[in-house]
């Protein structure tokens, strides 16, 4: 399907990615293209075939609920953006 | 002294035991070639120091008669392991200056069987590429020139890892390959390259692109080479829930040189309308090879093989998109400045962070999960999935192993195939399928295009079957017997 305007932003907005109106121009024959070309699969009769999610045939395994690790906070912080006293720090969310 | 940059690992390894050199002096002549190689912008990090802290210790071990299955072996890590205290970036800006705390499972059985890491290699960004020029950290040059002097790409997305085994700055790297990531550079730059069964190696620490096809491998200049890097990264990881708890056999062991009465498929779909002739003519003299060797050669029909590469390209977003939500500008990487309030400052971050091809794909992903086309799209690819998982299965009732070229054409310029975001995706017409199915596959060089560049021939396994890959594998390379240099390391030598 040809892609709108409003359907990229729309599509920007739900991938949390800022994108200019200049942009939206040359993106969206872009995904346009993308999507015809993938609508292909249309033609193929998948009646009664079970989506396959991923090919490893494998119940996944469960583990004792028990803590394995952890007392890492510098670990977990050592990269933040921004971080004070055992925290990240973000923008302020309310007013 | 024979050029030790030149040597096979194995060859390496016999020298390491017999004491011809240390792995001090392997890891600083390979150091010397990657300084050396610069212009070919095969690492985003280099590590001389770790290296060759990491070649002492290996030197003592051999001298204390301890030593390891690959110690002193210099490779490169692809950039998109995570290495502790070793700046990972996925070539990517959203992760720039991103130091892990961390080791991936992959590199680290490399570590404790004694490698010695040289650097991170370049990488299209998040592995999301064919050519490796969606690098936030530039292009990476082939070091393969084709007659008309263009800068050639070393295929993608490990395009670094490839050209720096190539080139001689490396005996072998880590890769992945998510739809032929291992494979298409493997190919373009004249080495080997596997990808194992989905689940035979951990992706623990390896930084997720689609994780139900993401698998990774090694590379390497010889076949018994990958057989040895492939045996150190394989095995269970109880921190990767796809890991497989399996024995690993002995992939060296496998290639005995032997393949009579063993079957190999030839399937009708790969060849292609339009297909280059001298892409169909190596394929052919591969099967005279194998038939030489005492193989038997079948037919065989994938019949869902034209719909792999868009099936492909709904899966490998739809799980791109939810992968990489994670890049918020909190926890880690680029944060942009002057965000007005939260929601802001991710879309924002995202919007500067991300290269276009990643956005792109990022948005086809959102698009086919969203409400009102998640089934006609994602489940449908699904579906589809399933079909080509099956052919597989039925193929392999009737032969053992596969045989097909790797890819479409050899290496192209830099700056071709960039017009239009299919024609690059087209690459990975006969490696994608391995992906969808899960199956082992790998590249072999097998012989010289018309300018002068190598093409490989591509093995396909049963799942959990890489040892008959390995043993075809080593018949092929014997039969080829590839020797062919890339220009790059005859200019240095000149």
């Amino acid at each position: 399907m040809s892609m709108d305007k409003d359907t990229v932003r729309k599509v920007a907005r739900l991938a949390n990615i800022e994108v200019t109106d200049e942009q939206i121009e040359a993106i969206g024959p872009q995904l346009s293209g993308i999507l015809e070309w993938v609508e292909q699969l249309a033609e193929v009769d998948t009646d009664n075939v079970e989506p396959l999610a991923n090919v490893v045939n494998i119940d996944l395994r469960l583990r004792k609920d028990e803590v394995t690790d952890g007392n890492c906070a510098d670990k977990i912080l050592a990269n933040a953006p921004e971080e004070t006293q055992g925290f990240f720090v973000v923008p302020k969310v309310v007013e | 002294m024979t050029q030790l940059t030149h040597l096979t690992i194995e060859d390496a390894l016999t020298g390491l035991k017999n004491k011809d050199f240390t792995a001090k002096e392997l890891t600083e002549a390979h150091i010397n070639a990657v300084e050396a190689h610069r212009d070919l912008n095969a690492f985003i990090v280099e590590t001389p120091e770790l290296a060759l802290k990491q070649a002492e210790e290996s030197d003592k071990r051999y001298a204390s008669g301890n030593a390891r299955p690959l110690d002193g072996i210099p490779f490169t890590n692809k950039d998109l392991f995570c290495t502790e205290g070793v700046q990972t970036t996925a070539a990517s800006k959203i992760l720039d200056g991103f130091i892990p705390q961390y080791e991936s499972t992959v590199s680290a059985s490399l570590f404790a069987d004694g490698a010695v890491m040289l650097g991170k290699a370049n990488l299209d960004q998040f592995a999301m590429g064919s050519a490796n020029t969606t690098s936030a950290y530039g292009n990476v040059v082939s070091p393969w020139r084709a007659s008309d002097g263009k800068d050639l790409v070393p295929g993608g997305s490990s395009g670094g890892s490839a050209a720096a085994v190539a080139a001689r700055m490396a005996m072998g790297a880590t890769a992945t390959d998510t739809g032929g990531s291992i494979r298409q550079p493997a190919s373009f730059c004249g080495i080997a390259g596997i990808k194992p069964t989905y689940g035979r190696c951990s992706r623990w620490g390896v930084v997720s692109f689609a994780s139900s096809l993401d698998t990774p491998g090694p590379l390497a200049r010889t076949v018994k080479d990958n057989a040895l890097l492939l045996q150190s990264m394989s095995g269970f990881d109880p921190k990767d829930s796809t890991s497989a708890n399996k024995d690993v056999p002995d992939f060296a062991a496998a290639m005995t040189g032997n393949i009579k009465g063993l079957k190999i498929g030839i399937p009708k779909e790969f060849k292609l309308d339009g297909m280059p002739e001298e892409i169909e003519k190596l394929w052919d003299q591969g099967i005279a090879w194998l038939k030489e060797a005492g193989a038997e050669i079948v037919d065989i029909s994938l019949p869902h093989t034209k719909y792999a590469l868009p099936t492909y390209y709904i899966i490998a977003p739809a799980e791109a998109s939810s992968n990489l939500a994670r890049y918020d500008g909190v926890k880690y990487g680029h944060r942009s400045e002057g965000a007005k309030n939260l929601n802001d400052m991710y879309a924002k971050t995202r919007a500067e962070g991300f290269g276009d091809e990643v956005k792109r794909r990022i948005m086809v992903g959102a698009y086919v999960l969203s409400a009102g086309y998640y089934d006609a799209y994602y489940i449908k690819a699904q579906k589809v999935r399933r079909l080509i998982l099956q052919d597989f299965e039925k193929a392999y009732e009737t032969c053992d192993a596969i045989l097909t070229p790797t890819a479409p054409s050899g290496a192209f310029a830099i700056g071709e195939n960039e017009d239009d975001p299919i024609k690059m995706y087209l690459n990975d017409v006969f490696t994608v399928t391995a992906n969808l199915a899960g199956v082992p596959a790998m590249s072999v060089p097998a012989g010289l295009d018309a300018n002068g560049l190598p093409l490989g021939l591509q093995i396909l396994g049963k799942a959990w079957d890489e040892e008959t890959v390995f043993k075809v594998g080593g018949i092929i390379e014997e039969a080829a017997q590839f020797s062919a240099m890339p220009q790059a390391i005859l200019k240095k030598a000149a």
